[in-house]
C-alpha cells in the first residue's frame, strides 16, 4: 500500500510531465538561449556602431573570463543537485595568497601552485562537510565563503599587492595578433573539457543520474559520495586558477576581490538552463548564457547604463529562467486560485 | 521489530530533556555571548563601558530586524535572498522622501519604509507562493532587479545628513533610559513576532510547512496563503530596517545594504534556525546577530585585527551547522529510545 | 480461536451508551466501486458494508484492488462508477480534507506526522484550541490531548516532539488525530507490521476502545491470524472485484485463504524440472539488529528461491544487507566461494550480483531519463572507450536487450516514465542482465504490472536460470511464488522459519508459517 497521492508542494515545482516537453525541454531552452543570443547582438549593434567589432569581443571575454570559468563546475554541482556558494570567496582568497606570498619574496610559481593547493583545500572542505558529515551545501557553503573571505582578509589585510612579473601582464592583451583574451581561450577550453566529461563520459551520466534520483544512482554502483566531492575539490582548484587569472589580468589583488560574485556565477548557470533542482543542464546552455550576458554587459556599458543598473537585466533574466518553463502551470495555477476564490466569495 | 519482550511504557525524562534540549540552543548562545563579553573585558577593560555597550546593542539592531523577517521564510523551507537590496532601496526612497518632505514625521517615515519593503516581499510571495518557483532563485533573482531600480533611482545622488531631520537621527544615535532606541525598537519586534509565532494558528502552520510540506497539505493548511504572508512580512521588515538604517547612518548610497543578505542567513543559521525549516526561533536568531555582531567588536576591542572578524563569522557558522545537525541526530536517538510515555502509567 | 465479542455484547457489558445506529442500519456501505487507469482495471466491484463498533478486515493479495477502495474512501482517488452511502447519505469526496471532515480517517503505513512540533500540536495542527484573542490555549490542548489519550489507554506524553517517535506511537499519534476529528471509521492499512508483540496487544486494546465507542474500523491486513483475533467481519476481494463477506465465527482461515486465491495457480506457470547447479550464494547466519537474525541459505546455479512472508517480515532487508545498501551487524555472505565484503553495493555487483529493487520508481530507474541510458547505468564503464561513452554500443546494448525482454517502447531517446509498469520493470531487468549476473535478486518482481507482461517476466526468469543464473525471488503474490519457485523460504518477524520444496509447499502452509504458526516439518 502507498502513501497518499499529494500533489500540492510548496516549493517542489512539478516537472513537466508530457513526452513532447520533456523531449524538448533540453534542447528547447537551449535553442532560446541561442536566439536571444542573436537578439542581444543585434540590440548591441543597434545601440552601438562599435558594438561588433573585435574589440569588444576581447573586452566581453576580459571581463566575464573569470566568473565564466567558476561556472563550469558550479554547473556540474548544481546538477548533482547542490550548490557551492563559496567561489567568489575562493577566488578572492586565491588571488590575496597569490599577492601576499609575492610581496614576501616567493617566485610567481611556487606562489601559484600554493594559490592551487589552497583552492584544493577548500574545495576538499566543502566535499567533506556535505558529504561525510551530510550538512545541506547551502548553508555549509554560506559558512565558508564567510570564512575564505575572512582568510583573506586575514591574510592580505588592507593591502594591495602590485608589481607582478611584466609576462604576467600579457594576460590582459590579446593573444598574440588575435582579438581573443587569455580568459576567454581558457574559458572555451576548459567549457570544452567540461561539455566532454559532462555529456560523454560515465561520470557526466552519474552526475545527471544523482542528480535526478540519487538513490537509484546509490543502488546502481554509482560512488555518490566521491563524485560529489570530487566536483567540490575541482570547483575549489578552478576557482583558485581564476583568481590567478583576475589578479595577473587586474596586475593586483585585495582581500575584497571577486566579493559578491558568486551570485553572478549562480544566475549564469541557472540561465543557462540548469535546474536548481539538480539533474538538468548543459554546458552549451551556459556557454550561451554567458555570452548573452557578457553581450548585453557590453552592450549597456556602451550607453552608459551603470554596472548596478545591469543588475535589472541579470535580475530579470534569472526570474525568465524560471517563471517560462513553468509558465503555463503557473498561469493556470494563479487562474484556479483566482477562480476559486470568487466561487469562495460568491 | 525485535522479539523480545519490552515494557510499551519506559520512564520518561523525555519531555524534560527535549524541552532541555530546545531551550538548550538559545541558552547556548547566550552563554557563548556572555563568555565572549567576560573574555574581552578581560583584556580591554573598556569593553564594559557604557559607550561599548551601547555600541553592542545598537549595532545589531536592524540586522536582528532583517533576521526576524528571514526566520519566517526559512521556517517554511524557503530562503529570501533579496532583504539586503530591499534594504538599501528603503533607505534611499525614505531619504529622498526626507528631502522633499523636510516635515516628515518619524513615524511616517518608517511607515514609508515599511511598506516599501511590503511591497518587495509581496512581489516575492506571488511568485513563490502561488506560481510555484523556487525560492532561491526568485529572491536572488530580485536581489538584482532591487538592486538596479536602487541604483537607477539613486543614479548616483548620495544622501546627506543633512537633508535629515535631527528628530529621525535622534532616533537612530538616541537612547531611553540608557538602552539605544534603535535596540529597543529591534526588541520590540523580536518579542511582538516571537510572540506571535508561538500563539497563534497561521504562525504554527509555519512551522508545520516547513517540517513535512506532505502533511500541512493534508492538515488543511493553507500553504500557498501561509508562504505568501512570510515573504511579505520578511519584506516589511527589511523595509523597516532601511528606514531606521537611515536613521542610523543618516547618509545613504547605492551600495546600502549590499552584501547583507548572507549575513542575515548566517545570524539566522547560527540562532539555531535549521536551514531545511520546520524549527527555530525569533529569539534564536536575534541571537545569533548579537552573537555574531558581539564577537565581531570583541575583536575590535582585543585589539586583534578586526581582518579576523569574518574568518570567525565563517568558523562559527560551520560549526554552528554542523552542531545542530549533531544534536538533532542525537536528539532523535535519545528521543527514540526513552520512548514518548508518562511517569504515572 | 478466540470468539470475540460483538458490539452488542461489548455495549451490554460496558453498560455504557454506546452511540452506534439502533436502527442497526449500516454506517458505510460501498456498492459496486469501479477505478480505471487507463486501460488497467484497478477495482471493478469494490463493495464493502461497515456498522458501527465493529472491527472489519478487507482481505485479498497484492492487486486485489484493496488499496484502490481504500483510497476512494479516503478521497484521494475519484471512482469511476459506483456508490458509497455514509450514515444513509450517499457521498463522494474530491480530496483527503472532505473525507476527513466526513468522518473518515486513513492510517498510513507511512506517517504524516511533524517531527518538529509536539504530539500535541501533530493532532491539533490548524485546529488548536483557542483562548481570548484567537491565541492558542496551550494548557488546553495538551489537557485534549491528555484526554484523547486516556480514552485510548496510552499514556503519550503531549509535550513531546514527533521526532524519533516508534513506529507504534506514531500509529498511536495519528488515531489520536483521527479522534480529535469524530472519525466514524478509522481505516488501518497493515498497521501490526512493524509492531512488536506487546505493541500489537496494545493496538488491539485501543482498537476494543475505538469500537465500544461506536467507530468502525476497516483493517487492511495480510495477518490472518491477528485477523481472526481482532476482528468480527471480513471482507475478501480479488482481482478486483469483491468476494465474498462473513463473519469471523463462520469462516476459517483456509476459507479465507481459499477465497483469496481462489483459481488453480499452478498451471498459470506450467511444468518444469530444473537441475540445480552449484551454490551461487551462500549466506550464514546474517543478522541485522532489530529487523533479522540468524538467516542461513543458499541459492544454486540454475534455481528461484523465494523468499515469502508477511509485510515487515524483513524480507527486502535481508536482500539489502546481501547487496551492500545496508550494514549487516553479524553474518557472512559468500558468492561463487568468495566471501563477500559486506556493505558495498559496488563489491556485491562486482561479484556478480545483480538487484531488482522493490521501488522500481525511486530505486531501479531513474525516471527522468532516457530508456537506453537507464538500461545502460549500471554499465557505462564498460560501454565507454578510453573514458568516452560509446554512443553507438548503448544503443546496441539497449536494443538487444528490448528485443529480447520484447519492450514496448516509441523511442530509445524516450524518458523511462513514458513506458507502463510492465515495461519499465524490464527496463530494470535489462539494467542488470546486462552485466550478466551471477545472481539476480529480485524485490516484487511483478508489482504492479499487467497480467501479459507479468507472463513475460516469469517467463523470462524460467529462461534465466536454464542459462544458469541463481535467482533470489522475494514476493507477495502466493501465486507467483508457487508457481515460479523451486524452493520456498519463509520469513517470520526476521527470522527463517520454514523452508518448502516447490512440491511440498502450498498457498496454506506459506501463509501458515508466514503468520509464525508452523510446527516444526512440514504441513
Amino acid at each position: 500500500m502507498t502513501t497518499p497521492e499529494v500533489t500540492l508542494l510548496p516549493e517542489a515545482a512539478q516537472e513537466p510531465r508530457t513526452l513532447n516537453s520533456l523531449m524538448r525541454g533540453a534542447t528547447r531552452w537551449e535553442s532560446g538561449l541561442v536566439v536571444l543570443f542573436v537578439i542581444s547582438l543585434i540590440y548591441g549593434w543597434w545601440v552601438s556602431p562599435y558594438f561588433l567589432n573585435t574589440e569588444t569581443f576581447f573586452f566581453a571575454g576580459l571581463n566575464f573570463g573569470e566568473i565564466a570559468i567558476m561556472a563550469l563546475p558550479m554547473t556540474l554541482i548544481i546538477i548533482t543537485g547542490e550548490i557551492d556558494l563559496s567561489v567568489a570567496s575562493m577566488l578572492g582568497l586565491s588571488a590575496s595568497t597569490l599577492g601576499y606570498l609575492f610581496m614576501h619574496g616567493w617566485n610567481i610559481w611556487p606562489a601559484m601552485g600554493i594559490c592551487l593547493l589552497v583552492g584544493i583545500v577548500g574545495g576538499a572542505l566543502n566535499g567533506f562537510l556535505v558529504t561525510r558529515l551530510g550538512l545541506p551545501s547551502i548553508a555549509v557553503t554560506i559558512g565558508t565563503l564567510t570564512l575564505y573571505r575572512g582568510i583573506a582578509l586575514i591574510v592580505l589585510g588592507s593591502n594591495t599587492a602590485v608589481g607582478f612579473p611584466a609576462w604576467t601582464q600579457k594576460l590582459s592583451l590579446p593573444i598574440g595578433s588575435t582579438h581573443i583574451a587569455y580568459d576567454f581561450a581558457i574559458f572555451v577550453v576548459l567549457a570544452l573539457i567540461f561539455g566532454v566529461v559532462l555529456h560523454m563520459t560515465p561520470v557526466g551520466r552519474s552526475i545527471y543520474a544523482i542528480g535526478l534520483q540519487p538513490e537509484t544512482a546509490y543502488f546502481s554502483g554509482i560512488r555518490v559520495k566521491r563524485i560529489k566531492f570530487g566536483l567540490y575539490v575541482i570547483s575549489g582548484f578552478l576557482c583558485a586558477f581564476a583568481g590567478i587569472l583576475y589578479t595577473f589580468q587586474q596586475a593586483s589583488s585585495a582581500s575584497d576581490t571577486g566579493v559578491g560574485l558568486e551570485l553572478n556565477v549562480v544566475a549564469i548557470a541557472l540561465f543557462g538552463g540548469v535546474s536548481i533542482f539538480g539533474g538538468r543542464g548543459t554546458i552549451f546552455g551556459v556557454f550561451v548564457s554567458v555570452a548573452i550576458f557578457a553581450s548585453l554587459q557590453s552592450s549597456l556599458t556602451a550607453i552608459n547604463v551603470s554596472g548596478q543598473a545591469q543588475s535589472i537585466v541579470t535580475g530579470c533574466l534569472l526570474l525568465l529562467s524560471v517563471l517560462i518553463p513553468n509558465i503555463s502551470e503557473s498561469v493556470t495555477r494563479v487562474r484556479t486560485l483566482l477562480r476559486r476564490r470568487t466561487s469562495e466569495a460568491s | 521489530m525485535s522479539v523480545i519482550e519490552q515494557p510499551v511504557t519506559t520512564p520518561p525524562a523525555g519531555a524534560s530533556l527535549v524541552t532541555k534540549i530546545l531551550r538548550f540552543r538559545e541558552l547556548a548562545i547566550v552563554v557563548a555571548i556572555v563568555l565572549v563579553f567576560v573574555l574581552t573585558y578581560f583584556k580591554n577593560s573598556s569593553f564594559a563601558s557604557t559607550a561599548s555597550i551601547q555600541q553592542m546593542l545598537s549595532g545589531p539592531s536592524i540586522i536582528i530586524m532583517l533576521a526576524v523577517g528571514e526566520t519566517l521564510v526559512i521556517v517554511t523551507r524557503n530562503v529570501d535572498l533579496s532583504v539586503g537590496s530591499v534594504l538599501g532601496l528603503s533607505a534611499y526612497l525614505v531619504g529622498d522622501l526626507f528631502v522633499h518632505y523636510p516635515h516628515l514625521p518619524v513615524v511616517v517615515a518608517l511607515l514609508a519604509g515599511l511598506l516599501i519593503g511590503l511591497a518587495c516581499g509581496v512581489v516575492n510571495g506571488v511568485i513563490v507562493a502561488y506560481a510555484r518557483v523556487p525560492a532561491l532563485v526568485v529572491t536572488l533573482g530580485m536581489l538584482y532587479i532591487i538592486r538596479g531600480i536602487d541604483a537607477i533611482v539613486v543614479n548616483g545622488v548620495q544622501i546627506q545628513p543633512s537633508q535629515i531631520p535631527q528628530s529621525f537621527v535622534n532616533l537612530g544615535a538616541g537612547s531611553i533610559i540608557g538602552i539605544p532606541t534603535l535596540f529597543w525598537i529591534a526588541a520590540a519586534a523580536v518579542a511582538l513576532v516571537g510572540y506571535v509565532m508561538r500563539t497563534f494558528r497561521p504562525a504554527r502552520e509555519l512551522y508545520a510547512i516547513g517540517s513535512n510540506p506532505e502533511a500541512a497539505v493534508l492538515a488543511g493548511v493553507r500553504v500557498p496563503r501561509r508562504v505568501f504572508s512570510a515573504f511579505a512580512i520578511s519584506g516589511a521588515l527589511a523595509g523597516l530596517g532601511g528606514a531606521l538604517w537611515l536613521a542610523e547612518f543618516a547618509t545613504v548610497a547605492s551600495t546600502a545594504g549590499s552584501g547583507y543578505e548572507l549575513n542575515v542567513v548566517a545570524a539566522v543559521v547560527v540562532g539555531g534556525v535549521a536551514i531545511f525549516g520546520g524549527s527555530g526561533t525569533v529569539l534564536g536568531a536575534a541571537l545569533g546577530a548579537l552573537l555574531l555582531n558581539t564577537i565581531d567588536q570583541a575583536l575590535v576591542a582585543s585589539r586583534v585585527s578586526s581582518f579576523w572578524n569574518q574568518a570567525v563569522a565563517g568558523l562559527l557558522l560551520l560549526v554552528a551547522i554542523a552542531f545542530d545537525r549533531y544534536v538533532s541526530l542525537r536528539a532523535e536517538k535519545i528521543l527514540r529510545v526513552e520512548g514518548a510515555h508518562r511517569d504515572n502509567a | 480461536m478466540e470468539r470475540v465479542e460483538t458490539p452488542e455484547e461489548a455495549a451490554s457489558r460496558e453498560g455504557s451508551n454506546v452511540p452506534s445506529r439502533s436502527d442497526g442500519a449500516p454506517l458505510l456501505i460501498v456498492d459496486g466501486a469501479t477505478k480505471f487507469f487507463g486501460p488497467v482495471k484497478a477495482l471493478v466491484d469494490g463493495s464493502i458494508t461497515l456498522y458501527a463498533g465493529e472491527a472489519h478486515a478487507l482481505l485479498g493479495e497484492n492487486g486485489a484492488g484493496k488499496s484502490t477502495l481504500v483510497k476512494i474512501l479516503a478521497g484521494v482517488h475519484l471512482a469511476d462508477g459506483g456508490h458509497v452511502t455514509l450514515d444513509g447519505q450517499p457521498v463522494k469526496f474530491s480530496n483527503p480534507i472532505d473525507a476527513r471532515e466526513a468522518g473518515i480517517s486513513v492510517i498510513y503505513q507511512e506517517p504524516t506526522l511533524f517531527p518538529d512540533l509536539s504530539i500535541a500540536e501533530n493532532i491539533f495542527m490548524g485546529r488548536q484550541p483557542l483562548r481570548s484573542g484567537r491565541r492558542i490555549d496551550r494548557s488546553e490542548m495538551i489537557k485534549r490531548a491528555d484526554e484523547v489519550f486516556a480514552r485510548l489507554g496510552v499514556p503519550l506524553e503531549p509535550t513531546r516532539l514527533a521526532r524519533g517517535l516508534s513506529v507504534a506511537d506514531q500509529q498511536i499519534v495519528e488515531i489520536a488525530k483521527a479522534i480529535s476529528f469524530n472519525a466514524k471509521i478509522i481505516i488501518m492499512d497493515e498497521p501490526t507490521a512493524a509492531l512488536t508483540e506487546v505493541e500489537v496487544q496494545r493496538l488491539f486494546d485501543v482498537v476494543v476502545t475505538l469500537r465500544a465507542e461506536g467507530a468502525a474500523i476497516m483493517f487492511i491486513s495480510h495477518r490472518l491470524e491477528e485477523v481472526f483475533a481482532m476482528c468480527q467481519r471480513v471482507t475478501i476481494m480479488r482481482d478486483g472485484a469483491f468476494v465474498k463477506t462473513a463473519a469471523i465465527g463462520d469462516i476459517t482461515i483456509d476459507d479465507v485463504i481459499y477465497s483469496m486465491v481462489g483459481r488453480d495457480i499452478v498451471s498459470l506457470y506450467g511444468d518444469h524440472t530444473r537441475t540445480p547447479g552449484i551454490t551461487v550464494l551462500d549466506v550464514e547466519h546474517l543478522t541485522r539488529e532489530g529487523v533479522f537474525t540468524d538467516i542461513s541459505f543458499s541459492v544454486r546455479a540454475g534455481e528461484i528461491v523465494a523468499l515469502a512472508g508477511l509485510v515487515g517480515a524483513g524480507r527486502t532487508e535481508v536482500a539489502r544487507g546481501i547487496f551492500g545498501i545496508d550494514k549487516l551487524d553479524a553474518g557472512t555472505v559468500t558468492v561463487s566461494g568468495q566471501k563477500l565484503k559486506t556493505g558495498s553495493p559496488l563489491q556485491a555487483m562486482a561479484a556478480g550480483i545483480g538487484f531488482v529493487p522493490e521501488d522500481r520508481r525511486q530505486q531501479g530507474l531513474v525516471m527522468q531519463m532516457a530508456i537506453d541510458r537507464n538500461v545502460s547505468l549500471a554499465s557505462i564503464g564498460r560501454l565507454s572507450h578510453l573514458g568516452i561513452i560509446r554512443k553507438a554500443s548503448e544503443r546496441k546494448l539497449a536494443a538487444e536487450w528490448a528485443a529480447r525482454l520484447q519492450l514496448k517502447f516509441g523511442r530509445f531517446a524516450n524518458p523511462v516514465m513514458t513506458l507502463s509498469g510492465g515495461n519499465q520493470q524490464k527496463v530494470v531487468l535489462a539494467k542488470w542482465l546486462a552485466r550478466q549476473p551471477r545472481l539476480l535478486i529480485i524485490d516484487e518482481p511483478t508489482r504492479g504490472i499487467d497480467i501479459g507482461t507479468k507472463a513475460e517476466v516469469h517467463r523470462l526468469l524460467g529462461e534465466l536460470v536454464e542459462q544458469g543464473i541463481a535467482i533470489l525471488m522475494i514476493s507477495s503474490e502466493m501465486p507467483e511464488v508457487l508457481g515460479v519457485a523451486d524452493r520456498i523460504l519463509v520469513l517470520h518477524e526476521g527470522r527463517l522459519v520454514a523452508e518448502l520444496s516447490r512440491e511440498e509447499a502450498n498457498e496454506a502452509s506459506i501463509m501458515r508459517a508466514a503468520a509464525g504458526q508452523m510446527k516444526a516439518g512440514v504441513s
